[in-house]
């Protein structure tokens, strides 16, 4: 039987996420040779098959709080990784240990083969990192931001400058050069960071919520040159809370919440295995959307009520649509939508993700 | 703490992963240079008004060696000292207090191979190179108006450096405590009496006893002592107390600044 709307407003939903029987934590695809390799930490650096971020139980405390609860997190060469969660899910706390600038309080963590408790310089020398605040140098200009920035990778002058060149042409920011970083909007400013976190040619990006708080329009170009780098090999690890952004963007992904992964797949896989290939909306005149869902609620597969609206999962929305008019409701609005990762993250957490 | 963290100094000269900090704060210098000029001014400008006017009211002083000098030979050393401390301290106190909690520029820089103490190291380092034009500087103003009367006062302008290297370090690990602008008073606090009473205007011998103690426990006052002694070439034992004493309050600052730097940014 599927699961319904009480079922995810019982205690469940207030709880973690529990593996059912059938569905595992466990990454699927891994061999568990290359799991048992890395557990020796004899490697130095990642061979082609090894993993470069390869996380087993890891945890992250600040005083007694607990803000990543032990994860498990593979992230192979040449994909794009994402984690997706809500606003204090543990995201930014799991991608500062992964780039070397957090301790890590628990569990292992090898990157590029390495240990970042100790092998730290060495680890961020092959990283590039885009941080969810910007950490770009406000007392120098757009184009010093690159060359100075080179320079803490040990690169001559002039290998910054043909860099910091290149770089610009590819963020589109060949006519702001000289610009002081005071002057740039979000987006340029973010435009900038990517710039940025490229001049080392790292093997594996990070990028902390590299959209939000961008337009539409400068959301498309940061999706497009990521794009392109993926494209061109480098590995991306990303954090987002839009759904778009990791249906775009990412091959893998991980949904966490709360400090724990919930799901873990391809963004088709995970809609196909926790959410209906349709969703029908329904809106109603009414302030307890409850009371219209239980009358609706045997046409669907599966069925949540938000405050605003009521979703009703099934395979063929139009007909469950159809239906709830046959039935004489009508709702003040009807939407019929294919089904996203927001509805997996809902039925997995029972809870919206971006509020 | 390891013991690899105590190493403070770089196993090859010239291969300091702290340079490029040293060259991103040249940078931005370069735009800034009105205030590299005001930094040299201010002891210059104290130098002169002593030399032109006190110096006519009061009469000579008599060295430890017996010799008697001009109270603006008297004065010149100690505000050399002086200015090398403030110069190394506008860097390392406002100067990484700003880049630290408000410019999160060593968030950025540690996101590189740099260590926590590569940016003390790179910090201190700039302060010092600062430091060090503004006391070859004097020295130079000192010479040209007769205010040494020894070859010993070449070796004033590394003594200097090292009054800005204890300065800076600790200044810059005290920083890292500070919350607000407003716990800057406690910094200019501590200075300001330490430049009146470090035998700075006037000798030790003028405080009372318990007095003598306390000034000669300030690290103003060995630097005085250090310079002082060079620019006369009136040597003593007590100068090598003087840079033993120095060096070990910058070193310590270095290691504390480089601890808290790690602590503060690599949570
Ligand atoms: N330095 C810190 N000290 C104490 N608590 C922290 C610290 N950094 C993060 N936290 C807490 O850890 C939890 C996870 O924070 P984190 O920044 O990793 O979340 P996030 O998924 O990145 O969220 P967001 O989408 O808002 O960026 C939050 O509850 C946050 O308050
Ligand atoms: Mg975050």
């Amino acid at each position: 039987m599927a699961p319904t709307a009480t079922d995810r407003h019982g205690p469940p939903a207030a709880g973690r996420w529990r593996p059912l029987a059938g569905e595992t934590l466990t990454p699927s695809g891994v061999p568990s040779a290359t799991v048992a390799a890395v557990s020796g930490l004899t490697a130095a650096t990642a061979g082609p098959e090894e993993p470069l971020v390869l996380a087993r139980g890891l945890v992250k405390r600040f005083g007694d709080f607990e803000a990543v609860r032990g994860i498990d997190v593979e992230v192979r060469r040449g994909e794009a990784f994402g984690f997706l969660g809500p606003n204090g899910a543990g995201k930014t706390s799991t991608m500062r240990m992964i780039a070397a600038v957090s301790t890590v309080t628990g569990g292992t963590l090898r990157v590029l083969g390495m240990d970042p408790a100790t092998d730290g310089p060495a680890i961020r020398g092959r990283l590039g990192v885009c941080p969810q605040d910007d950490t770009l140098d406000s007392e120098l200009t757009v184009r010093e931001n690159l060359l100075v920035y080179g320079r803490f990778f040990g690169l001559s002058r002039a290998e910054c400058a043909r860099r910091a060149d290149e770089l610009l042409g590819f963020v589109q920011l060949t006519d702001k050069v000289n610009a002081r970083v005071e002057e740039l909007s979000g987006g340029l400013k973010r435009r900038l960071t990517i710039a940025r976190s490229l001049v080392n040619e790292p093997e594996l990006l990070m990028l902390d919520e590299p959209t939000t708080g961008l337009d539409p329009q400068a959301r498309h170009l940061v999706w497009d040159r990521l794009f392109r780098l993926k494209q061109r090999g480098t590995t991306l690890l990303l954090t987002t809370h839009y759904m778009d952004e990791a249906e775009q963007l990412c091959d893998r992904l991980v949904v966490i919440d709360d400090g724990v992964i919930v799901a873990e797949g391809s963004p088709a896989t995970l809609i196909r295995e926790h959410s209906t290939r349709e969703v029908c909306e329904l809106r109603f005149e009414v302030d307890d959307h409850e009371q219209v869902a239980a009358k609706v609620s045997d046409l669907a597969e599966r069925v949540e009520v938000l405050p605003d609206r009521v979703l009703l999962y099934a395979d063929n929305g139009e007909a469950v649509a159809q239906a709830v008019h046959e039935r004489g409701l009508s709702p003040r609005g009807t939407l019929v939508r294919r089904s996203s990762l927001e509805d997996v993250f809902l039925r997995l957490t029972g809870r919206s993700l971006v509020e | 703490m390891t013991s690899t963290d105590l190493r403070i100094l770089p196993r090859r000269a010239g291969a300091t992963p702290a340079w490029p900090l040293v060259e991103r704060n040249v940078v931005v210098y370069r735009r800034d240079w009105v205030i590299f000029v005001t930094g040299f001014l201010e002891p210059l400008l104290y130098l002169l008004s002593i030399g032109v006017g006190i110096e006519q009211l009061v009469g000579e002083f008599v060295l430890p060696d017996g010799r008697a000098v001009s109270y603006t030979e008297f004065v010149a050393p100690a505000m050399l000292a002086a200015s090398a401390m403030n110069g190394a301290l506008f860097d390392t106190t406002f100067g990484v207090f700003f880049k630290l909690r408000y410019q999160k520029v060593y968030d950025g820089v540690l996101a590189t191979p740099l260590r926590p103490r590569d940016v003390a190291m790179g910090e201190l380092a700039f302060a010092l190179m600062r430091a060090s034009l503004y006391a070859v500087a004097f020295v130079v103003v000192m010479a040209a108006l007769g205010l040494v009367s020894s070859w010993w006062a070449l070796l004033a302008a590394p003594a200097a450096v090292l009054i800005g290297f204890a300065f800076g370090g600790a200044g810059m690990a005290l920083t890292t405590w500070m919350r607000s602008w407003q716990d800057f008073d406690f910094i200019t606090l501590a200075i300001l009496p330490m430049f009146l009473f470090s035998a700075t205007f006037f000798p030790l011998e003028r405080y009372p006893g318990a007095m003598q103690w306390v000034v000669q426990a300030t690290p103003l006052y060995q630097g005085v002592v250090l310079c002082r002694g060079l620019s006369t070439g009136a040597l003593g034992w007590d100068m090598c107390v003087a840079v033993a004493y120095l060096l070990a309050l910058g070193s310590l600052g270095l290691v504390v600044a480089s601890r808290r730097f790690g602590q503060l940014l690599l949570r």
